[in-house]
């Protein structure tokens, strides 16, 4: 079963959010750091804008040729001595990998960070087959004792502060001394380190995402900075690699391309500490490393998406750069999305996945101020995309009877110009009168949901229409 | 195959409105593959030997690295044992079988030697790069016996010998010399781009170094 969703709750969640004062706390570091990094990182590659170019141009390729490439790679792991496992839906990936824990009597499973894997709800399925299922990135570590969920695709714990993060130790940590001092965030990497180490050494399988699958060689890779992806894919018996199927890179090459683009769009890094290729299980001449090696390849949903308006979605490479600059995710953060991918690329990617009667509010979640899309380094049109979800949920009769309404009230007179002119002349009149002495409005009809946050500004002068009118007369 | 296999590649033909027997299409993919051909290559890297690891070492220690030069092999050992002594670290040192590890005088130290993969109680370990990156300082290490992976993460301590004349100036560069020394379209279970000690960003954004992996990344590069 797909990780459950309170999308359609979004409203309620980002009220919540807002009068969160944690949160928001917490929030401005993803508005400080991340952004000024970002353009750090681009600036000091010349060649950056046209890398990002190049990797768009790749990515729509790979998903012109999806099921050839598919093919391609399933028989290079296959000839590695891996197996691939293809699974329509959620419940199908999370069944064959509890199906493979349970023939090996697997007790505990390490994961490596994998935004699939919540996808598919791979850890509650896990612990319905009586199986441990230990997340060893930092940051989902942190979520896993909260029961939460992640609420960025790269930073999982960016919702949350020091002193949330030592009390969530405290009190699950029961058998270190309770006098320990945790007043530095050093002192807590080294308790989550150590504990981990212990889990790493007893785990009986590891299962990793992947950031690309390589058609040429067979080979999956993964992307990190803590170096807990490797731990998890190295010491156990079995690794398992849980992937969503236009992940694939055709060659090598086409995998540098990428590279280049997805760190310093990430995290601001030039390159993250640790990228590794892997290929089938270990070989003759290795002492270390599993015997099984595993694919799962995972649909849910995206093969409906090629084809369509949303096709250009499936070029996404997870860095996150849309939600780090994303005005709405810095106010509310990830969890009032509802559901496993948060800020723009979520907005997209979850009516697809799991309905537009479940995520239509999404896509309403934005200012379409545009900076989502001029960051993205594979240039996926993220506002354009959200419009389409918007007419979507217009023509279900999704959204709400006001904005109906409205629209429709609007709608008549757009299609009547002087009809038009003359309203906002007269109303745009009126109103500069009515606010001429404080030069806003703190309250107005039908609007009170607007107003109750925000004043609105007193209109000025003419109207658009008759100063572009007066102008163009005098240019003339 | 499996129904679900089936299912999806047919079900990824339908929306793209293509047909499985369409030869034009797989010529275009088996050229991209057989071809592999090269993207835009980044100048940073770019330049001789000396210019190579000048730029491979002001990357790496951008990023936390440690880096110092060798004229020879048989400097190594005596380097080695100077940036255990010089971070009070213990006198061990694990090793895989690699044979250019395995020649070094390291009679002339008073370092412990083990050999083999960690099972997570050694503090330090060398390893033996095969290339390095000059464009982000970035290491390659390939599996087996010689350098087993176990040793790129489970120790504190992490020292990598690196040969100045195995610094490329990009990663494609690495591709080939790999299909050079596995063939084309084949792979060693493992290969480690390693840049810099672990790190986590993951508690308010502090970048601290040392999450799972080594705490410290020693590249000593000969030549």
């Amino acid at each position: 079963m797909s990780a459950h969703a309170t999308s359609p709750q979004f409203k309620d969640n980002a009220h919540r959010a807002l009068q969160d004062q944690q949160l928001q706390k917490a929030l401005g570091n993803v508005r400080h750091n991340f952004i000024e990094r970002r353009a750090q990182a681009a600036a000091r590659l010349p060649e950056f804008e046209a890398l990002r170019d190049q990797a768009r141009d790749l990515r729509d390729h790979v998903l012109a040729h999806l099921d050839l490439y598919l093919e391609i790679y399933e028989r290079k792991v296959t000839e590695a001595g891996g197996h691939v496992h293809f699974a329509r839906t959620a419940e199908e990936a999370s069944q064959i990998i509890v199906d493979l824990a349970k023939m090996r009597d697997a007790r505990i499973v390490t994961k490596g960070k994998s935004m699939v894997s919540e996808e598919i709800g791979l850890n509650a399925a896990l612990e319905r087959a009586g199986i441990e299922a230990v997340e060893t990135d930092l940051g989902e570590y942190i979520i896993q004792l909260r029961g939460e969920a992640p609420s960025h695709i790269i930073a999982p714990a960016v919702h949350l502060n020091q002193e949330d993060i030592e009390g969530d130790f405290r009190r699950v940590h029961t058998w270190l001394p309770k006098d320990r001092d945790l007043e530095a965030p050093e002192s807590l990497l080294a308790e989550a380190r150590a504990t981990l180490r212990a889990k790493f050494l007893a785990s009986d399988i590891g299962i990793t995402g992947a950031n690309f699958l390589v058609a040429e060689t067979g080979t999956s890779i993964i992307v990190t900075n803590e170096g807990n992806g490797d731990l998890t894919q190295t010491l156990p018996k079995v690794h398992v690699v849980v992937a969503s199927i236009e992940k694939i890179a055709p060659t090598l090459e086409d995998v540098a391309g990428i590279m280049r683009v997805l760190a310093r769009s990430a995290t601001g890094q030039d390159m993250s500490v640790y990228t590794t290729l892997s290929t089938g299980p270990r070989r003759p001449d290795d002492v270390d490393g599993p015997e099984e090696y595993h694919v799962v390849l995972v649909d849910n949903g995206r093969s409906n998406m090629l084809g369509t308006d949303f096709e250009d979605m499936l070029r996404c490479i997870r860095c996150g750069a849309c939600m780090n600059h994303c005005p709405v995710y810095h106010a509310v953060g990830g969890h009032a999305y509802g559901w496993v991918y948060p800020g723009p690329m979520g907005a997209v990617l979850t009516p697809s996945l799991i309905g537009v009667d479940q995520g239509g509010h999404l896509p309403n979640a934005s200012t379409f101020c545009g900076r989502c899309e001029s960051v993205c380094p594979v240039r996926i049109p993220l506002p354009k995309l959200m419009r389409h979800w918007r007419e979507r949920e217009f023509e279900r009769h999704l959204s709400p009877a006001t904005v109906r309404s409205g629209l429709a009230l609007w709608a008549y007179f757009a299609k009547r110009p002087k009809l038009y002119a003359l309203s906002a002349r007269i109303g745009i009149g009126l109103m500069g009168l009515a606010g001429r002495s404080k030069g806003r409005f703190a309250w107005m009809p039908f609007a009170g949901g607007w107003t109750k946050y925000r004043d609105m500004p007193a209109p000025q002068g003419q109207t658009f229409q008759a100063m572009y009118k007066r102008q163009r007369g005098a240019s003339r | 195959m499996s129904e679900a296999r089936d299912d999806i590649l047919a079900g990824i033909r339908r929306s793209l409105g293509v047909s499985a027997g369409d030869t034009a299409r797989r010529q275009i993919v088996e050229a991209r593959i057989a071809t592999a051909a090269r993207g835009i290559l980044p100048q940073r890297g770019e330049g001789d030997v000396a210019t190579r690891a000048a730029t491979f070492q002001a990357q790496a220690e951008s990023v936390s690295a440690s880096v110092a030069h060798v004229a020879s092999d048989a400097d190594l050992p005596a380097e080695i044992a100077r940036f255990l002594r010089e971070n009070n670290l213990p006198a061990t040192l694990r090793m895989g079988e690699d044979a250019r590890l395995a020649a070094l005088p390291w009679d002339a130290t008073a370092l412990d030697i083990s050999k083999g993969p960690s099972k997570g109680d050694d503090l330090n370990a060398v390893s033996h790069a095969e290339a390095g990156v000059a464009e982000t300082g970035t290491l390659v290490l390939v599996s087996g016996s010689h350098n087993p992976t176990t040793l790129n993460f489970l120790p504190d301590n992490h020292i990598v010998v690196l040969r100045a004349e195995t610094i490329a100036a990009n990663y494609e560069n690495v591709w080939t010399e790999l299909r050079k020394r596995f063939g084309k379209g084949l792979m060693p279970r493992t290969v480690n781009l390693i840049t810099g000690p672990s790190r986590s960003a993951d508690i308010e954004q502090k970048m601290l170094l040392g999450a799972h992996g080594p705490r410290r990344l020693h590249i000593v590069v000969v030549g």
